[in-house]
């Protein structure tokens, strides 16, 4: 979410799912919501049908191309030269808002230079979409009162990622599309908490609220807080960076709550290696998963049902967690089980429940200052939320940005790190899909999921299918630089050829063996959607 | 001031507002079948039937525009007739199977046959089924004998998700609700995502949640409103648990959720089974010879610690990384992170939101 | 008019018995112009009445004409015309339309074919007054697929109207727009039921909702929108011509002008007739319709199509418009006029109509759907011999229900043949359920068995030869009888009897 931070000031939706009705255009980019977040995409369909405007931008002709008034399917790692494009064309035919850009946005010069490199025609050379298209989509984004924007996973998951995102954050400001209801730039999250994770400091650089871990005055304010010394003033490593580290024997021990990355993350073999190699590995979860294997400890933890606690959603909104049943065994919430951790270990965590730790959080964070579990029941509340007095926000940026003002960041084209070539003939773009959820952990093991999607498959063109003789549910052996998986060909139009999809749930079939830990340089994302492979029958 | 009359009564009401909108608004009882706050109105079951004043016909409250001067009546003898003949009617032509039924104590035909004191309808009861019962998928069962054609089930497929995977097929009273080709939801040319909103605002058990089947009563569940925990949308779901288990999840419908029409996805609704799967981790487990061996809680965090500490005393917090969840609380990050900083003074501390 | 002098030679109609008391509006060029040629129509002054309210009228004026002439829908409802093009008018929104109802389902109706084939003009040049008048500036014409013949001569005369001008931009050089799409419909009966056919236009499945809204509020596609029948389009051209009080001249109060009935049954003179309104029912049925076939006596007659009502000898003298029909159970409907004699069950009458609503409901609504369904099971019930007591009063009870609680037309309309013929031939229904016969002698399973008057048997032995079931016995030149519990009641025995003594 670093472009968005970069450009606005925060790193959240900026819109409310709860305004995707009042939505005049809808554009989505990179994200597939009917299959990843389907509650969101019939919400979008269901506002098309309502005579709203929709387009489409994805390498995949996904679900919601169906209800588009323009689809737009551009080659894998070339939204950059798409959005520039898109605003070229806003900038040479006189549509872009210029009191907004004069009032709340800062170097537009730099925008149009980088821009102006990007005719529609030139454009098509580097995306395959053809220039009227861009132009089209570029009049009607521009035309509507409120356009908002929708992206994820396909967007962020680039070594350009980060430029991605600013890429968006221009088109919208460019347009005055931001800081309105029914406007904005919302990057849909993939997971129950991924936005609470964040919000609470699961970041190498952040403390709760994303208050810096290289400020003095935060280190003092937490010091104080939580009584302790010596605060680290270094920023962490990240997810991918710490597992580097272990293979240069910078880090000595790594404590798992509740991931998989042997399953998730790119690189696997690689992955694999440093959690055989880390000197001391706990792995706390609710199943004995690829990565727990690897552990010297494993400690069982209950589920979402098995406790009380909150998530925030993608818009922000902070809701309860409400324990439903008992955890199995022994099982603990995870809390629980760190607190005890650290008591061992000398440090005080006394907790009674959650609430309790809310009320720290409250205090702690200014933007969770006003979230009270008693007003949870009752109330909507989307952070920032201040007091108990502050009704939660809507939608951010009213009136003007977090930051000040907004910023264009400019980027030219950055092209992917692989491209296709005579051994590596296909670009593979891995995602999710509906019926499962990241690593199948809890998917796979609810008997009428597993039922009705049981097996991994790649999405193969049905051209390049029958140039090679592939037919449906054909066993396939999919390579690329880093490592060879098998699984079950689908024969499919809605992905184009020279390219194959395929969802990374399936530890049978595990997708991130093929896939490269390349970071964006500023978001520490992986290029996860742009890897070339190549393919053959088995 | 606009007032409409009802029963005598004169109310206010805001425009746009049905007669069924304003008399529900106060506690005015008028039975209902098709008609859903969530949904658009169809007038289809004629169960709401109320009298006109004005002309002394019989008019469809949900359909009826409340207006200023209007005056109705909601329960009279014509009235009453014309709802029980309805009622008496669908009846006819529904099984009797009250006793093995899915939603026997949740079946809002069941709840009018008793408030209208109907044990059998008139014209007799229905011997035979017309149609095939369909359950070819994993996720949901549908017994088009059960059916009372109110219609919900096409409009919050079309209008709330938006898949279009259900229509009425044939004419008059050979109408079925019924998939693409009839092939069922889960045939090859259906568009069902199985979110089960069709499921969840069947008034009977025509459909039903197969995952369900037998594992119990309405009246035996324990419900309990949670997030869901799947994707960032944050739905509200409503788990319904017997003993320690859950048995399934239904809607919930509030304004402040983010699916306040009871929106779900096939993930919300039903994959909850790995809750109570016998392969959940029970014991802490420490590794011992290349084998996990169960132990207390205390002997495991007192391994944990001891060698959290002597790495951390060894090397220093900076060698020392933490991953916590994008699946967990925001409690449970804050507590996380907390650790992290305070005890193992370092800020690599991370999830991932990343990937 | 130069070639078609041959139909100009027709006989004067006049002059024929059918014709003497017709009087033809809305059929006056039927049969007397080429349909395929548009000068024909405008040689009878075709297009002038479009003319002068396009260009000389406000739609204030032409509205108010209409409503003077009290011109009524003649689709079957009878709502006042000019009442509903002002809902459509005083509509708010940008985009109206036009909608004209031909889809004619009724079985045995002709009325607007014979139009839409004979005149098609007619038919544009009443919707093209009604959306100036409106301010539509697109119109739909709802056809059944199964007239082709009607279809073809509407496209030639809209394609014709638009090459000379009278349909497209500018019409008559003024700011008027108008165009005219063909539907054609499915050919469900529900369909010609308004909300229903605006579905279908729209490709939506063709079932009817719920009104409010109107389609002058919201009709095709959410927009204001006027909906009338052909015969009531066909009609306005005269009325904006000659002026709401000639048109008043005919019929009666509140029913003004004419209609065109379709008379079938057992009857001589079949065919379409177009009468004032106020015509009693036995100056059609015997001036015009010539009485009953074969001079057998008249037992009653069904109007208005499937769903209208069976009305009784005692009425015959009834002035007919729409609100008498509606008085005695009956209704105008599109014009199907069904003459029975006296041979005919009633009992049997009404479960054939209602075989035919029950088939056709679209199964959206309850009462309708299953109401109907039961209604029938009843009746069969009753007609095969096993009706039971209180099955009169239940149909009555449900009938009313379904009446008064159905959502559209059709289950509203549904029970009249069965509740009329209650009403008016009650001793029918009772005799078929207490005495197990049917007086008619129509319904197989209650024909009793046969009898032999030994008064008049002459004993000349045919019938036992011709019996099949060796039921009778005799001697020669002795009465002959028929053992009733061998008897399979074929009738026979009667037929051959050579002096009438056999009866059941
Ligand atoms: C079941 C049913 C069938 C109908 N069929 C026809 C039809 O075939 N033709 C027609 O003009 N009106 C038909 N109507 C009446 C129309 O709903 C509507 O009243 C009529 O088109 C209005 O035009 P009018 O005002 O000119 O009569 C039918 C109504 C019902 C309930
Ligand atoms: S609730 Fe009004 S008709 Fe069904």
């Amino acid at each position: 979410m670093a472009g968005l931070a970069k450009s606005f000031g925060s790193g959240a939706m900026t819109n409310s799912i709860d305004e995707i009705a009042g939505n005049d255009l809808i554009f989505v980019i990179g994200s597939n919501p009917t299959e990843n977040h389907p509650v969101i995409g019939a919400k979008m369909k269901r506002t098309v049908k309502n005579g709203t405007k929709l387009i489409v931008a994805d390498p995949r002709r996904i679900e919601l191309a169906e209800y588009a008034d323009i689809v737009i399917q551009q080659k894998p790692g070339t939204d950059i030269a798409l959005l520039n494009s898109m605003m070229n064309v806003i900038i040479e035919e006189g549509l872009e808002d210029t009191e907004f850009i004069e009032e709340h946005t800062e170097n537009y010069e730099e925008l149009k230079k980088i821009v102006s490199f990007y005719p529609p025609e030139k454009a098509e050379e580097i995306t395959g979409v053809p220039a009227d298209t861009i132009r089209e989509a570029a009049r009607l984004y521009a035309s509507q009162d409120k356009s908002a924007i929708y992206y994820a996973m396909g967007i962020t998951q680039h070594k350009s990622g980060t430029e991605n995102v600013t890429s968006i954050t221009s088109l919208a400001m460019l347009t005055g599309n931001v800081g309105r209801k029914s406007t904005g730039v919302n990057p849909l999250r993939g997971q129950s908490n991924v936005q609470g994770a964040c919000d609470l400091g699961a970041l190498a650089n952040v403390y709760p609220g994303y208050q810096s871990v290289t400020d003095p005055d935060m280190k003092d304010k937490f010091e104080k807080a939580w009584g302790v010394e010596g605060l680290s003033d270094e920023v962490g490593l990240t997810v991918v960076e710490m597992f580097r580290a272990i293979d240069e024997n910078k880090i000595k021990a790594l404590y798992i709550m509740g991931e998989n990355p042997a399953l998730s993350d790119p690189d696997q073999g690689h992955i694999e290696a440093a959690l055989e190699k880390v000197e001391f590995l706990v792995v706390q979860d609710i199943f004995m998963t690829e990565t727990a294997e690897y552990a010297d400890v494993v400690l069982p933890a209950a589920c979402f049902a098995e406790k009380n606690g909150t998530f925030t959603n993608t818009d922000r909104r902070i809701q309860k967690v409400n324990k439903a049943v008992e955890a199995p065994g022994e099982a603990k919430a995870d809390w629980e089980i760190i607190c005890e951790l650290s008591n061992k270990m000398g440090y005080e965590m006394d907790y009674n429940s959650t609430e309790e730790i809310m009320e720290e959080i409250a205090e702690l964070t200014p933007i969770y200052g006003g979230v009270h579990y008693d007003r949870l029941d009752k109330e909507k509340i989307q952070w920032p939320c201040r007091d108990r007095e502050d009704k939660g926000t809507q939608y951010l940026h009213k009136g003007g940005f977090i930051r000040g003002k907004g910023k264009f960041y400019p980027s030219h084209h950055i092209p992917s790190i692989e491209k296709a070539d005579e051994e590596y003939e296909f670009i593979m773009m891995t995602g999710r899909m509906l019926y499962h959820y990241h690593t199948g952990t809890m998917t796979r093991n609810s008997q009428p999921i597993d039922e009705h999607v049981p097996d991994a498959y790649v999405e193969i063109n049905a051209e390049d299918a029958e140039k090679m003789g592939i037919k449906n549910g054909d066993r396939v052996k999919i390579g690329s630089r880093r490592g060879e998986i098998e699984t079950n060909a689908e024969i499919v139009e809605t992905v184009q050829p020279g390219q194959i999809f395929m969802p990374f749930h399936f530890a049978e079939s595990p997708a991130n063996r093929l896939t490269m830990d390349e970071l964006d340089p500023e978001a520490k994302i992986p290029e996860l959607k742009v890897t070339a492979v190549k393919l053959q029958k088995t | 001031m606009k007032e409409i009359i009802i029963d005598g009564n004169s109310y206010k009401f805001d425009p746009g507002q049905t007669v069924l909108e304003v008399a529900r608004g106060n506690d005015i009882d008028i039975p209902t079948l098709c008609y859903s706050e969530h949904l658009s109105i169809t007038g289809a079951c004629r169960m709401c039937l109320v009298e006109n004043k004005e002309n002394g016909s019989l008019e469809t409250a949900c359909t009826l525009p409340a207006r200023d001067g209007l005056e109705v009546e909601t329960d009279n003898d014509k009235i009453y007739d014309a709802r029980k003949t309805v009622l008496d009617l669908i009846l006819s032509d529904h099984p009797m199977t009250c006793m093995t039924c899915e939603a026997n104590g949740d079946c809002q035909l069941q709840d009018l046959a008793y408030q209208f004191d109907i044990e059998e309808s008139s014209y007799g009861s229905k011997k035979e089924d017309r149609f095939e019962l369909e359950e070819r998928n994993s996720f949901i069962v549908y017994d088009p004998d059960k059916c009372i054609l109110c219609g919900k089930c096409v409009r919050a497929d079309s209008e709330l998700q938006c898949s279009d995977a259900i229509e009425f097929s044939e004419r008059g009273f050979k109408t079925k609700v019924a998939a693409a080709f009839d092939e069922g939801l889960g045939g090859e040319d259906s568009s069902c995502v199985f979110c089960g909103l069709c499921v969840e605002n069947c008034p009977t058990a025509a459909l039903s949640y197969k995952p369900a089947r037998k594992k119990g009563r309405e009246y035996e569940l324990r419900k309990q409103r949670t997030t869901c925990g799947y994707c960032g949308v944050g739905c509200q779901v409503e788990l319904n648990i017997k003993g320690n288990e859950v048995i399934k999840v239904d809607s919930v419908y509030d304004d402040t959720a983010p699916n306040p029409d009871g929106e779900m996805c096939v993930k919300g609704r039903f994959a909850y089974g790995f809750i109570d799967s016998p392969d959940r981790l029970k014991y802490p487990l420490i590794k011992k010879d290349g084998e996990f061996v169960e132990s207390s809680w205390d002997e495991a965090l007192d391994y944990i610690a001891d060698n959290l500490s002597r790495i951390r005393d060894e090397h220093g917090g900076r060698e020392i990384g933490a991953l916590s969840s994008a699946r967990c609380t925001n409690e449970e990050n804050y507590i996380m992170q907390k650790f992290m900083r305070a005890v193992m003074k370092t800020n690599s501390v991370e999830h991932c939101a990343r990937l | 008019m130069k070639e078609y002098t041959a139909i100009k030679e027709l006989p004067y109609y006049e002059e024929l018995d059918f014709y003497k008391k017709q009087k033809r509006i809305v059929l006056q060029n039927c049969g007397l112009i080429d349909p395929e040629k548009i000068d024909d129509y405008i040689e009878k002054k075709g297009y002038q009445a479009a003319a002068k309210a396009i260009t000389q009228m406000k739609s204030k004026e032409i509205i108010e004409e209409v409503k003077k002439s009290g011109l009524r829908g003649r689709g079957g409802g009878g709502f006042p015309t000019g009442l509903k093009w002002q809902f459509a008018k005083d509509a708010e929104g940008e985009k109206k339309y036009i909608v004209c109802n031909a889809d004619e389902g009724d079985p045995g109706a002709f009325m607007d074919r014979s139009l839409l084939e004979g005149d098609p003009h007619k038919l544009l040049e009443g919707m093209m007054i009604a959306a100036y008048a409106i301010d539509a500036d697109e119109g739909y014409i709802y056809v059944r697929a199964e007239y082709p013949l009607a279809i073809r001569r509407l496209k030639k005369a809209i394609s014709q109207a638009e090459e000379l001008g009278l349909l497209g931009e500018n019409i008559f050089g003024t700011e008027f727009n108008f165009k005219i799409h063909i539907k054609e419909g499915a050919g469900a009966f529900v369909c010609g039921e308004e909300t229903a056919l605006m579905a279908s236009i729209e490709g939506k499945r063709g079932t009817p909702t719920s009104r409010p809204p109107y389609p002058a509020q919201s009709g095709l596609w959410g927009k204001p929108t006027n909906i009338n029948n052909v015969e009531t389009y066909a009609n306005i051209p005269f009325i904006i011509d000659n002026g709401a009080e000639e048109f008043n001249k005919f019929g009666t109060e509140n029913s003004s002008g004419t209609k065109v009935f379709a008379l079938t049954g057992k009857i001589k003179n079949t065919g379409l007739v177009e009468v004032p309104m106020g015509l009693s029912l036995r100056d059609i049925i015997y001036d015009i319709g010539g009485g009953i076939t074969d001079d057998k006596g008249f037992k009653a007659v069904q109007t208005g199509g499937p769903s209208g009502g069976c009305i009784p000898a005692e009425q015959l003298d009834l002035k007919i418009d729409y609100d008498s029909l509606k008085e005695i159970g009956a209704m105008m409907g599109s014009g199907g006029m069904v003459v029975m004699d006296e041979d005919t069950c009633m009992v049997d009458v009404a479960r054939f109509f209602l075989t035919f609503t029950q088939s056709e409901s679209c199964g959206k609504c309850t009462p309708c759907r299953l109401g109907t369904k039961r209604m029938l099971e009843i009746l069969e019930r009753i007609t095969e011999g096993e009706g039971k007591k209180g099955d009169i009063e239940k149909l009555e009870q449900l009938g009313k229900v379904i009446k008064e609680a159905s959502l559209c037309g059709l289950g509203q309309t549904a029970p009249n043949p069965v509740l009329t013929t209650i009403k008016y031939f009650r001793d029918e229904y009772e005799a078929h359920i207490n005495d197990k016969k049917c007086p008619a002698g129509q319904c197989d399973a209650l024909k009793g068995s046969y009898v032999i008057d030994e008064d008049h048997c002459i004993g000349c032995g045919q019938c036992k030869t011709v019996c099949p079931a060796d039921a009778i016995t005799g001697k020669k030149q002795k009465a002959h009888t028929i053992d009733p519990e061998a008897c399979i009641s074929c009738g026979a025995c009667a037929e051959v009897c050579p002096v009438n003594a056999i009866s059941n």
